[in-house]
């Protein structure tokens, strides 16, 4: 007895010997395009070191790992700190407001961090409102006091904590309303109360899903350009920029981004590893209404004020500082460049957006019709992008586009006396590609939840009903992914809109956008000018948000969602 | 009779494993058929190759005496007219009851179809469904509407892979019942596949038994159990076990329990040693026997009990015996012969 994945296969083979199609070359094929990148900075690293890498060796590569461990040591602690106490407070507890911190605890992941950077080193230094205020108060002059400096290492731990915690919130959340009321209740029958059922039970139940928000937030500030690159901390990124364009060494950079790809595979083999964990620490099925310790007194306003205030520091002073600046900067944003902006970011978001979709579609199909050691292990190469920092995957990309442009050019001029130039590595196409690389698992996740939807017995069904296999996709298929499609779609969209490093390294010359020229203008210490652009990227980054808090409160059955 | 199906030495594999072994059966118009066996016994490959989804390596299948699959060529499943229900029921979530249903009539005016799924929701019995979604409704439900929704076009032949196993126990055979009802109503010619014999006997009038990709036996349930033509049928079907004993002639077997009397046979001579099947109710307390069995183990079935006996060589059989025969366990209790059928496997 055997329910067959394979039902489509009536697609491109009628008999279910295993030759060679269009899906079971195509996919390693897509899957080797895309891992290209990785493996070229994975190359550098076997290659004979260079005196400039000897130099960088000498000199600043120990300050590189020095302070990118201790910023992901304090972002690490940081975004525990704010994650796990508010995911318990919504998820176990009940006061007033709590369906509504339940979702606007995850806005700050609408701030790229280093927006959130700008502005409050915008606040809160000698020429700002902070401390304007405080010299007027206290009639102190300049050099009287002393004041935190924020352009500082711990300055960028507390900025990236600020917007990087929702990833623990969000997958310790899930954690907890998923554990079964069964277990709580059998601790609290053995006499553990409120605090003894959260660090004995609930706490170690979602330890692997804590670890893995933990090492995406990890990622994501081992990723990080902007912010370290305005405070002026030289970690891997800031020096694979300043190696690359400041030195001039294209392969000393490759090579620092290799160093930099094995912190990276650290963090992969965590995550996978909690991934895995997490499944063995599902306790039971049986859900129902999550019984909430009710908090009264004085417990009720230190629980709204663990959740008020990242949501406050990380979204709403920052959001509304920028919103200040915009009104007061109308130049910036009623002209027609700023409408020009709009335009790039927007057309290479949305190109960007349609592609990783499209490619995550042929990927997923792939893996549903030809399930295969080498289909599944490609599919899952191609999704490892989302690990890779930005900066990375520009190096990787332009070293070999540039290969090819020089060679193609090359040629050209040799049998025809024409030079073709830059057709890859200084044109979008290079850009959209580093895009897909990084964002596809983003897509990919999406595309396979949504197609898990569609059983295989469905196709079958369809069939026997009269429909042929092409009829199938339309009647079928279509309409039940569409939502799935839409979300992978607006996802991609947001995050290549907020997208930096790689599209600082990859634009063609004099090609800007939102995300690009809010870090120029703040570079150039034109904070409040910067506001407006910063401001639409901000906007448009809480359409996931919505997205996301959509589809968790939907995600337990028997959760208080109004049916 | 006409036969509708025609299953003509047919051999299913892939990955160089063979699933299904040269099989060959006949299903007759308006007869409901079932296959039954175990899991991975290749039920369920055989099922999907008369449905089309899987090609065979060898034979025919042919329905109305027309070559639907043969070695190298299948005809693809949209175009055979074989409605087929899903373990899964399979319905489409994105569609209305009534769409779900009418998804598969075709070629007629959208009248026609308007009233065959009122005609098929009436004869479920779910009349007021119609624009209800699959997910608003229970399992059972679910089922009906699968089954309607396999029946709209008015298939040749209705294929059902264990739709009954996502129900709850006591549900199964009742709605196993209805189901039969409803094919029966329309004068459906139908094959079942299941592994659950309760199912078979309250669902189809035809049962093939199925091992290792083998058709064992394709009869009523009545002959699969008191004439089962393999030693894997006495054991798959029903309760029984075997006891040793020994030819004295043309239709006689001792055994311990005594002389018993039957058809023998011809492959048995007398002096043979043989396997008698004894099923529960072949076997009867009495109080004037001699023979007698000690009560290793006792089921309390309401209507009666089901004893588990220890005979003097140590042999088990199983005795039902109505519900005042109340004995302990320990306890010896005398035994008498009921046999109707004589079965019986050379050793």
């Amino acid at each position: 007895m055997r329910t067959a994945p394979v039902s489509l296969q009536g697609w491109f083979s009628s008999s279910r010997l295993k030759r060679p199609d269009a899906w079971s070359l195509g996919v390693p094929l897509i899957a080797a395009i895309l891992a290209l990148p990785v493996l070229v900075i994975f190359g550098h690293v076997f290659i004979p070191a260079s005196d400039v890498w000897l130099h960088l060796r000498q000199t600043v590569l120990q300050d590189y790992v020095t302070n990118s461990l201790i910023l992901m040591a304090g972002v690490g602690v940081g975004v525990l700190l704010i994650g796990i106490p508010t995911a318990w407070l919504v998820s176990m507890c009940d006061f007033p407001g709590r369906r509504l911190f339940e979702w606007a605890l995850l806005l700050p992941l609408a701030m790229p961090a280093y927006i959130i950077a700008y502005t409050y080193t915008g606040m809160l230094d000698f020429a700002g409102p902070v401390q304007t205020q405080l010299r007027e108060w206290t009639g102190w002059g300049w050099g009287d006091y002393w004041f935190p400096q924020i352009r500082s290492l711990p300055g960028a731990i507390i900025m990236l904590s600020l917007v990087l915690y929702p990833y623990v919130y969000l997958l310790s959340r899930a954690a907890f309303l998923e554990q079964s009321v069964c277990v709580l209740e059998v601790s609290r029958t053995l006499g553990a109360g409120p605090w003894a059922g959260f660090h004995r039970v609930a706490l170690p139940l979602a330890r692997p899903a804590i670890i893995t928000g933990l090492s995406l937030a990890l990622m994501e500030t081992l990723a990080d350009y902007g912010t370290v690159q305005y405070f002026g901390i030289p970690t891997f990124t800031t020096g694979i920029f300043r190696t690359w364009f400041g030195l001039g060494d294209p392969g000393a950079a490759a090579q620092l981004a290799g160093v930099m790809m094995t912190f990276v595979l650290v963090l992969i083999v965590l995550e996978r590893y909690s991934r895995r964990r997490a499944r063995f620490h599902h306790t039971s099925g049986r859900y129902s209404r999550l019984p909430r310790y009710r908090l009264r007194g004085w417990a009720v306003s230190g629980a709204i004020m663990v959740c008020a205030l990242p949501i406050i520091l990380g979204f709403l002073v920052p959001s509304g500082q920028l919103l200040q600046w915009a009104l007061r900067t109308p130049h910036m944003w009623m002209q027609p460049e700023f409408l020009g902006l709009v335009w790039n970011s927007v057309s290479l978001a949305g190109i960007a957006a349609v592609l990783a979709v499209a490619l995550a579609l042929v990927l997923a199909y792939g893996k549903r019709l030809r399930p295969s050691l080498p289909v599944n292990g490609a599919v899952r190469i191609a999704g490892m992008g989302y690990a890779i920092p930005g900066t990375v995957i520009a190096v990787g990309v332009m070293l070999p586009f540039a290969w090819i442009d020089n060679t193609i050019d090359g040629w050209m001029r040799d049998a025809f006396g024409i030079s073709t130039g830059l057709i890859l590595s200084g044109t979008l196409v290079a850009l959209v590609f580093s895009y897909c690389v990084r964002f596809l698992a983003v897509s990919l996740q999406t595309v396979e939840a949504g197609l898990a939807k569609i059983k295989p017995s469905m196709d079958d069904a369809a069939r026997s009903l009269g429909t042929p296999p092409r009829q199938v996709l339309g009647k079928i298929h279509i309409p039940i992914m569409r939502g799935s499609l839409l979300t992978a779609l607006l996802l991609v969209f947001v995050d290549v809109l907020k997208e930096l490093p790689a599209t600082l390294i990859l634009r063609p010359f004099n090609f800007n956008t939102l995300a690009v020229r809010a870090f120029e203008l703040a570079s150039d210490e034109r904070l409040a000018d910067s506001a407006s652009a910063a401001l639409a990227i901000v906007l448009a980054g809480i359409i996931p948000v919505i997205l996301i808090s959509r589809t968790i409160s939907r995600s337990r059955p028997g959760h208080d969602t109004p049916a | 009779m006409t036969r509708l199906l025609e299953i003509d030495h047919v051999s299913v594999g892939y990955d160089g494993t063979t699933v299904v072994h040269d099989v060959s059966l006949t299903l007759n118009k308006g007869v409901i058929g079932c296959l039954l066996g175990p899991s991975g016994c290749g039920k369920t490959t055989l099922l999907r190759t008369i449905a089309g989804f899987e090609p065979a390596s060898a034979g025919r299948v042919l329905l109305d005496d027309q070559v639907v699959t043969q070695a190298g060529w299948t005809l693809p499943p949209e175009r055979r007219q074989v409605g087929m229900v899903f373990q899964d029921f399979a319905l489409f979530p994105h569609l209305t009851v009534a769409e779900n249903i009418a998804f598969g009539i075709r070629g007629q005016s959208s009248r026609a179809r308007r009233e065959r799924v009122t005609e098929l929701l009436q004869l479920i019995g779910l009349p007021d469904y119609g624009r209800a979604y699959p997910h608003a409704l229970s399992g059972g439900q679910q089922q009906r509407i699968a089954v309607a929704r396999a029946m709209a076009p008015r298939p040749r032949l209705l294929l059902l892979d264990e739709p009954f196993s996502n129900m709850d126990v006591e549900l199964r055979e009742g709605l196993a019942r209805e189901v039969r009802a409803i094919l029966k109503q329309e004068d459906i010619t139908a094959m079942l596949v299941t592994h659950d014999q309760n199912e078979a006997f309250a669902f189809a009038d035809r049962i093939a038994v199925i091992n290792a990709g083998r058709v064992l036996q394709w009869d009523t349930a009545y002959n699969l159990y008191h004439k089962p033509a393999a030693r894997f049928v006495a054991d798959f079907i029903g309760q029984g076990r075997m006891l040793t004993g020994t030819v004295l002639n043309e239709h006689e077997v001792e055994t311990e329990l005594g002389v018993i009397t039957g058809q023998i046979p011809e492959a048995c001579r007398p002096g043979n040693p043989v396997d008698v099947l004894v099923r529960p109710d072949d076997i009867l307390p009495d109080h004037g026997s001699h023979v007698f069995g000690e009560v290793t183990d006792k089921a309390f079935r309401g209507a009666n009990f089901l004893y588990t006996l220890r005979l003097a060589s140590n042999a088990n059989v199983l005795c039902l015996a109505p519900s005042h025969e109340n004995y302990a366990l320990g306890e010896r209790i005398p035994l008498k012969l009921g046999f109707n059928h004589l079965v019986i496997f050379p050793r």
